[in-house]
């Protein structure tokens, strides 16, 4: 008789049943709850006040730039991470450690230090303050500080994802392609890449969703310059530190349904090609 | 040199190297540079300070605390998701990551709409006196959220791989339920356990979004340390700010480390094994 | 095509992998590297395949220097151990890989390309399978079509790493079989590395044994295991019985049994001789050098007969082995007492006590008398009937 055939006795099924319970009802309460009520916050004035709330001029502007700053940080960080997991993965060299520590090291930075190290080095009394003032190029309390603070904090996604995997993988193939005469893009494109793509598109799933989300390190080298420099998570904070509840979490309900449809690429993800992901621990932050 | 066999690893070191030095070092070199700047006087004036004390004890005080009871009922979770079968446990085991893929923004407004004082919850939980929005315990709560994923996600693999025979083992010596659970299993989960700890605490110092929206910011009560360095930025306080960053880091650094000794430790037998 | 590697020397991290080590071989020829793991004849197959390099020595193909070219110049066909199939491509593309990838001047039209991927797949007896992934065949599936690969481009030189290592003991055997037609068919010089002793001695022409880094001997399956070189060849190839030689008043004995003819020489530290079980003969005269055995157990394996022997006066368990029909017909039963006596033996005198690494001589010693030998040692044994030789290793 198999283990799982087995019934236990029936005060042992009672003290499952409780657990299961227990961990259930902390599941709702803890998760659901916030989720549930992003939602009925956002709709309390009815379908109308939520959808003239999202058209609004600042609104829209804040979708375009947190999209836009997804669309440069995000291929950047690709490239970074299968470079570095090539490196990282393929190659036994000195300093190896250390750099596998750097490249985990914005993971355990607060938010807050991402944004603050940039407004050192390129705010007004930075490091190259004087010199971009001199020649007018804004890089602080403008779209490149928010690109610069963003990449920053999501630079480890994309090569987290790939460094176990491909550790696991081993390089014979990448081997048996060079002996059977392949060059070094070739190998790369016919065989690494396919072997890596959905481990990739998981990293580039969870950077997006952080580039996205992102709130405490764009907050500081943004300036708050509505329909300028906020982005989606920027926006929903004016607008509720201007007590419009309705409108802040009308902006959310959007990044709340990105965390959803995040969540559901990525269960679908670890369930088609499980083994191809390899393990999926959280991303770090 | 020995020749390489696989191609690329000048490229992709050069590349690497220079990202890395361009979007993580040389900022960092700037904190550690602009932090010196105010000098051991400053630093001792900076630390001296009582409201920075309270934000520094908050953030580094609550985030252990946090730690501590998402390792209590992430091990809760992850035990229920890997040896349960009930129905809705796949949309359950998917929820468990949304702390993580809901911006800290949305969750910081969520839960301070659920445990404000007149909020769903909250409006339940005044009449006996107990104020969680607004003061440390809502900190706390914010900080359990986002670290919660953490504990679990990590124990997750590590419980599902776990002999099931070495249970029968001990249930066929004579061990209760319990006993075989604080005996057998436990044990080998604390190495995970730490890591999870340590990663759920690491996020919770650390959390700026989701925090400062509940925690009412209340200086000497429920304001974090993050959210001083904003306040020395908006003052224009770059020493100021910069040096308590610096403080911040090394702190999480120390603290990180303190951990993985520890985690080394709880694992000596897997490294005996080898 | 020959090659001709001379003092190759690999060290990874301090510890040596290759250790001095020269080879030649013949084109056409089926050489095994067989060694336990760790004995370094990986290394040497990858660093034929260019995926590593030594630290010394050279490597010359008919006069040129192998070692100069990159893995991808050099035509080696490569089978790895756990035959690296590209798990994205279908069995097709996976032949079709080494062709696809040549640049646009020597790269075949797709119709050539596919023309010679069926015929491969035919070779190794997998037509229809072009279109599956890699993940849907058995073990013995994938390895040939890692072997129809690593052919595709039509190598001057096959390497195969462990190529029967993964699979189960049936499969091995029908593969083996086929694997030595199919060389006979193509006449490739073919280098293949195994720890398995009887997949070399049946596959190979010449067997080159490894240890810690050196090669023990180089030489034919017979040779190997008739005339092993070293102390180390003799433990590690077949079945064979240790003795503690003793050398005193000018003769080599082991208790009552004398290896007459051999000069006993008192300047040797050690001297020990190993016996094949099939080389011990059972009831043997009284009036011959020999021991009185007790049979402790009889393990019956088929054909043959594996007996353990307790010698009391050397104080000693040997093996023998005999057909298994001989059991019953010369009565054999646990407890019974005869005459044994080895019918040949290899000698080594060691420079140094249990130091099997070195010594100083070696020779092949055979029984003076009547007891037939062995058909199979009489064929390539150099002692001469009735009277032993002394031969003297290089």
């Amino acid at each position: 008789m198999s283990r799982l055939d087995r019934q236990p006795p029936w005060p042992r099924r009672i003290g499952r049943g409780l657990l299961g319970l227990l961990a259930v009802g902390f599941l709702s309460v803890f998760l659901l709850l916030p989720l549930a009520v992003v939602f009925v916050e956002a709709l309390r004035q009815g379908v109308h006040a939520y959808l003239s709330s999202i058209g609004q001029h600042e609104a829209l502007a804040a979708i375009r730039l947190t999209l836009l700053v997804a669309v440069i940080s995000v291929p950047l960080n690709v490239l970074f991470g299968v470079a570095a997991a090539w490196l990282m993965a393929r190659f036994e060299f000195r300093g190896k450690a250390l750099l596998g520590a750097f490249i985990d090291l914005p993971f355990s930075v607060s938010p807050v230090i991402s944004g603050l190290v940039y407004v050192l080095l390129f705010g007004a009394q930075g490091w190259f303050g004087p010199w971009l003032g001199a020649h007018d190029i804004k890089i602080i309390f403008a779209v490149p500080g928010l690109v610069l603070a963003t990449i920053f904090i999501t630079l480890p996604f994309v090569a987290r994802e790939l460094i176990p995997l491909m550790q696991s993988q081993g390089s014979d193939e990448e081997e048996a392609a060079r002996v059977l005469g392949a060059g070094g893009w070739q190998m790369f494109f016919r065989v690494t890449l396919p072997n890596i793509r959905w481990a990739l598109l998981y990293g580039v799933l969870l950077c997006n969703a952080r580039a996205m989300g992102e709130f405490g390190a764009v907050s500081v080298v943004s300036g708050h310059i509505r329909g300028l420099t906020t982005t989606m998570p920027l926006e929903v904070e004016m607008r509720y530190n201007e007590y419009d509840y309705v409108g802040a979490f009308a902006v959310a309900t959007l990044l709340a349904l990105l965390a959803l449809l995040t969540l559901a690429i990525k269960t679908l993800l670890e369930w088609r090609y499980g083994d191809e992901i390899a393990a999926h621990a959280p991303g770090g932050h | 040199m020995r020749r390489r066999i696989l191609p690329g690893f000048g490229l992709s070191l050069g590349y690497a190297l220079t990202y890395l030095g361009l979007i993580v070092l040389l900022p960092l070199a700037a904190l550690a540079w602009k932090a010196s700047g105010i000098g051991i006087g400053g630093m001792l004036h900076l630390l001296g300070s009582p409201r920075t004390l309270a934000a520094l004890r908050l953030s580094f005080a609550g985030a252990m605390l946090a730690a501590v009871i998402n390792a209590g009922f992430g091990l809760l979770v992850a035990w229920v998701l890997v040896r349960y079968r009930f129905p809705g446990r796949r949309l359950f085991d998917a929820l468990v990551d949304l702390p993580f893929a809901l911006p800290t923004a949305v969750a910081g407004i969520a839960l301070t709409a659920l445990y404000a004082p007149n909020g769903w919850l909250g409006r339940w939980l005044t009449p006996w006196g107990i104020q969680i929005a607004y003061a440390p315990p809502g900190v706390i709560l914010a900080m359990v959220f986002v670290g919660f994923p953490f504990v679990v996600r990590t124990l997750q693999p590590v419980l599902a791989s776990l002999d099931r025979d070495v249970e029968e083992a001990a249930e066929s010596l004579g061990a209760s339920h319990l006993q075989t659970f604080f005996r057998v299993i436990l044990p080998v989960l604390v190495p995970t356990l730490l890591t999870g700890f340590a990663l759920a605490l690491a996020r919770a110092v650390g959390e700026y979004g989701s925090v400062i929206f509940i925690a009412g910011n209340i200086p000497m009560r429920s304001e974090i340390a993050p959210l001083l360095i904003v306040e020395k930025l908006e003052e224009f306080d770059y020493a100021g700010a910069a040096a308590l960053g610096m403080v911040m880091l090394l702190a999480s650094f120390a603290l990180l480390i303190l951990i993985s000794r520890l985690q080394r430790w709880s694992g000596r037998w897997a490294e005996l094994q080898r | 095509m020959t090659l001709q590697l001379s003092h190759l020397s690999r060290r990874f991290a301090g510890i040596p992998a290759l250790d001095d080590v020269s080879l030649a071989m013949a084109p056409g020829e089926f050489l095994a590297l067989l060694g336990s793991s760790g004995s370094g004849k990986t290394t040497l197959l990858r660093i034929l395949a260019g995926l590593d390099y030594p630290d010394a020595g050279t490597a010359q193909l008919d006069g040129r220097d192998f070692l100069a070219a990159e893995a991808r110049e050099r035509k080696v066909g490569l089978v790895f151990q756990h035959y690296a199939l590209f798990r994205h491509l279908t069995v097709a593309e996976n032949v079709a890989f080494g062709l696809r990838v040549r640049s646009r001047k020597s790269r075949p039209s797709n119709a050539a390309i596919n023309e010679r991927v069926g015929q491969l797949l035919k070779r190794v007896q997998l037509e229809g399978y072009g279109r599956r992934y890699p993940a849907q065949l058995s073990g013995g599936q994938r390895q040939r079509v890692a072997l129809a690969r690593a052919l595709a481009v039509e190598p001057s030189l096959l390497l195969l790493d462990e190529p029967f290592g993964a699979l189960d003991a049936q499969v091995r055997v029908t593969l083996r079989r086929w694997l030595r037609e199919l060389h006979e068919e193509l006449k490739l010089t073919t280098v293949f590395v195994t720890h398995d002793q009887e997949e070399a001695l049946e596959l190979a022409d010449r067997i080159a044994v490894m240890n810690h880094g050196r090669i023990e001997q180089v030489g034919t399956p017979e040779a190997i295991y008739q005339q092993p070189a070293t102390p180390f060849v003799c433990e590690f190839i077949g079945k064979m019985n240790k003795l503690a030689v003793t050398s005193a008043d000018g003769r080599l004995s082991v208790g009552d049994w004398v290896l007459d003819g051999l000069p006993g020489n008192d300047h040797h530290a050690q001297v020990v001789a190993y016996v094949r079980p099939e080389h011990l003969s059972l009831g043997v005269a009284e009036t011959r050098p020999g021991w009185t055995a007790r049979l402790r157990h009889v393990y019956l394996a088929g054909s043959v007969a594996h007996l353990e022997l307790h010698i009391p006066s050397i104080g000693q368990t040997l093996e023998a082995d005999v057909g298994g029909e001989d059991v019953a017909r010369l009565g054999l039963q646990v407890g019974a007492e005869f005459r044994v006596a080895p019918r040949s033996a290899v000698v080594f005198a060691l420079g140094e006590p249990e130091g099997s690494q070195s010594f100083e001589e070696r020779w092949f010693w055979q029984a003076a008398d009547a007891v037939p030998p062995a058909p199979r040692a009489t064929s390539v044994s150099p002692i001469g009937e009735g009277r032993a030789r002394a031969g003297r290793c290089s």
